[in-house]
């Protein structure tokens, strides 16, 4: 049985090697198939492993109330903002959480010498950095006495640094935000995109009060974030922020809440789920593409064997068995299939990484997909290649050799 | 799996045809192709068989060359009913004890000569020296040195040569030639006929020949003509009526 598929491989080999051409286009089907594939499916994993990384900078355990009712995705009506007050109360009353970090934010320009940058300023308490793992590159993160006195003082993002100070060490230079020159203090480690696409890094974070003070002019917190203990079910906790906040905003229990506590690690799991859905629905519509490679195969192998009836006939004659025409005819169209195969893995690799730097996801090489792609294109090759290689052993010597 | 054929016996007659018929189609539309055939061929022998066409000439190669089964009477071949064998059984008999020359080569196309000829011993699972059996059976039929020629590249009388190297190639016991020269000049035809006839004198292959042509069926010892489906005449001709 060795030997025979060996000869089959000789004499398919011989005969691919005498139709170059035909054999490359009839593997092209069979190579964008697979590439695509693997392509879509490389890109897609990549997708949702930078998804599960910016879930995992996230932190931990994060829960995040904002004001206003939840409406749908992204959207929320308006509602009274939440106080410093608030914040402390969570603090206060609401057992096992890690850090709670009231956040208030608002755009403005930062100037420094000659240089200024459209950027975002968020006052937040010292919290804000283990809580949102933010760590510092260089300098040092305010204290809470400085959140206390309002100090002037601030941290900056490296997209700020980049475009205030160039190459610069900031350390110690004063910013003008609006009315507020302020000391930089510390410089924030990058952390890029987030999941929506926003630059993490163009920030400057500056202690709460300095900023209700000084830049928004109001008592208001945008939204707090809570972090919780570690094994500590986050449901609870919400449970219990959703409680007291009801009762701090006085709401009577016919009334929906007016506000809306987020737990980041669901937001975060629906969207990898989607992202993932969204590669296999992808690599299935590709799939497709493998599909219609492998009636091209089919196509071509019926046309080869009615071709070469006289040479089939020839084979019978001098002694080929059934079985070795099948095997010949059968082993061709795999070594066609899985050939195109391996050429669509390699092209599909080279893309995807290559496209992976443009889309800025990471690479992830997914080896059980190039296995896939691969067992794929070769049983492809074996059902498309069955029906003809079936009709080239079956054909009847005498008749096959009288054919014109 | 190549040694489901029955020992074949030496002692046994080489092809023995007794009473064969072959009727094509059923019912009012058969038709009777061959209607009781007695032929005997002794090792060594050189045929030729002739006949208008239809007279059953070529269903009678086809049934010697165990390519088809008859509908009545018997085949022996050295000692082998070949009707009672299956399809890949008389395949079998074929790559080990047949060879073939057909009327238009029937060389595989963009292949050399010297591929083309090894591909009964690619069948016969031949490994090592598979190449050097080809150049010989090249050289045994002057074609040494044109082995990397594709048939494209060769005259008629020359790929015919490539065609007669791959019949011979595995030492077979009966060549069987349908009209080896039909499609050739008769320079070229009378080279072929003379390569024949010297593997036949020389190394003793026994060889059954069709063909339309007086001339060339002077070259074997030994003529078989057929007329509707039965052997008209059989006659068998002087060694010195031979050579011209």
């Amino acid at each position: 049985m060795l030997a025979m598929t060996l000869n089959a491989l000789r004499l398919a080999l011989r005969e691919l090697r005498r139709n170059v051409m035909r054999s490359i286009l009839t593997m092209l089907g069979i190579i964008i198939g697979v590439a695509s594939v693997i392509i879509l499916v490389t890109l897609g994993s990549g997708a949702t492993k930078k998804v599960t990384q910016q879930i995992a900078s996230l932190g931990s355990n994060l829960l995040m109330l904002s004001p206003g009712k939840r409406m749908g995705p992204g959207q929320s009506s308006g509602a009274a903002p939440f106080k410093l007050a608030d914040a402390e109360a969570i603090a206060r009353d609401v057992p096992l959480l890690a850090a709670v970090a009231p956040i208030s934010s608002r755009s403005t320009t930062a100037i420094y010498a000659n240089e200024n940058w459209a950027t975002s300023v968020t006052g937040t308490t010292e919290q804000y950095f283990p809580l949102s793992n933010r760590r510092m590159k260089d300098g040092r993160a305010f204290t809470a006495s400085e959140v206390r006195l309002g100090a002037a003082v601030c941290v900056i993002g490296e997209t700020v640094r980049t475009k205030l100070f160039g190459s610069q060490n900031p350390i110690g230079s004063r910013i003008r935000l609006q009315k507020l020159s302020c000391e930089v203090i510390g410089l924030l480690e990058a952390k890029g995109q987030n999941t929506m696409g926003q630059d993490q890094d163009d920030v400057i974070v500056v202690p709460l009060r300095t900023f209700q003070r000084r830049i928004a002019g109001n008592e208001d917190v945008s939204m707090i974030q809570v972090s919780v203990q570690d094994g500590v079910s986050t449901d609870r906790v919400r449970r219990e922020i959703t409680r007291l906040m009801r009762v701090r905003r006085h709401l009577s229990t016919t009334q929906d809440d007016n506000f809306n506590v987020m737990d980041m690690k669901e937001i975060a799991s629906m969207l990898s789920g989607t992202t993932t859905m969204m590669t296999m629905l992808l690599g299935a519509v590709a799939a497709v593409s493998l599909l219609v490679g492998g009636i091209g195969i089919m196509n071509i192998m019926l046309v080869s064997v009615t071709e070469r009836t006289r040479e089939i006939g020839t084979r019978l004659a001098i002694g080929a068995l059934e079985r070795e025409v099948l095997l010949q005819f059968l082993v061709e169209s795999v070594v066609i299939s899985s050939l195109g195969g391996l050429i669509g893995i390699v092209l599909a690799l080279l893309a995807s990484a290559s496209l992976a730097g443009l889309l800025q996801v990471p690479f992830v090489f997914n080896a059980p997909i190039v296995l896939i792609g691969f067992a794929f294109s070769a049983v492809v090759g074996v059902i498309f290649g069955y029906v003809p290689a079936r009709k080239a052993a079956s054909l009847d010597p005498i008749e096959a050799l009288r054919h014109e | 799996m190549n040694a489901t054929v029955t020992q074949p016996e030496r002692s046994a007659p080489l092809i023995e045809l007794r009473g064969v018929t072959k009727v094509y189609g059923s019912g009012t539309a058969a038709m009777a192709a061959l209607r009781g055939v007695d032929l005997h061929i002794d090792r060594g022998e050189f045929v030729a068989v002739m006949g208008a066409s239809g007279s059953g000439k070529s269903t009678c190669m086809n049934i010697l060359g165990c390519l088809d089964t008859p509908t009545g009477g018997e085949y022996w071949f050295q000692g082998i009913e070949v009707g009672s064998l299956t399809r890949n059984q008389r395949a079998l008999l074929r790559r080990h004890y047949l060879g073939f020359v057909f009327q238009s080569f029937n060389l595989l196309k963009r292949t050399s000569a010297a591929e083309n000829v090894e591909l009964p011993l690619i069948y016969r699972h031949t490994g090592a020296g598979r190449h050097a059996q080809a150049m010989q059976a090249l050289q045994q039929v002057g074609l040494t040195g044109w082995e990397d020629h594709t048939p494209g590249e060769l005259s008629g009388g020359q790929q015919q040569r490539v065609a007669i190297a791959r019949a011979i190639v595995t030492q077979p016991v009966v060549l069987l030639a349908d009209e080896p020269t039909g499609n050739l000049d008769s320079a070229r035809s009378v080279e072929i006929m003379e390569l024949l006839t010297s593997l036949n004198r020389d190394q003793g292959i026994t060889i059954v020949m069709v063909t339309h042509e007086p001339d060339m069926a002077a070259y074997a010892k030994r003529i078989v003509h057929f007329k509707d489906g039965l052997i008209e005449r059989d006659e068998a001709r002087k060694e010195e009526t031979c050579s011209r």
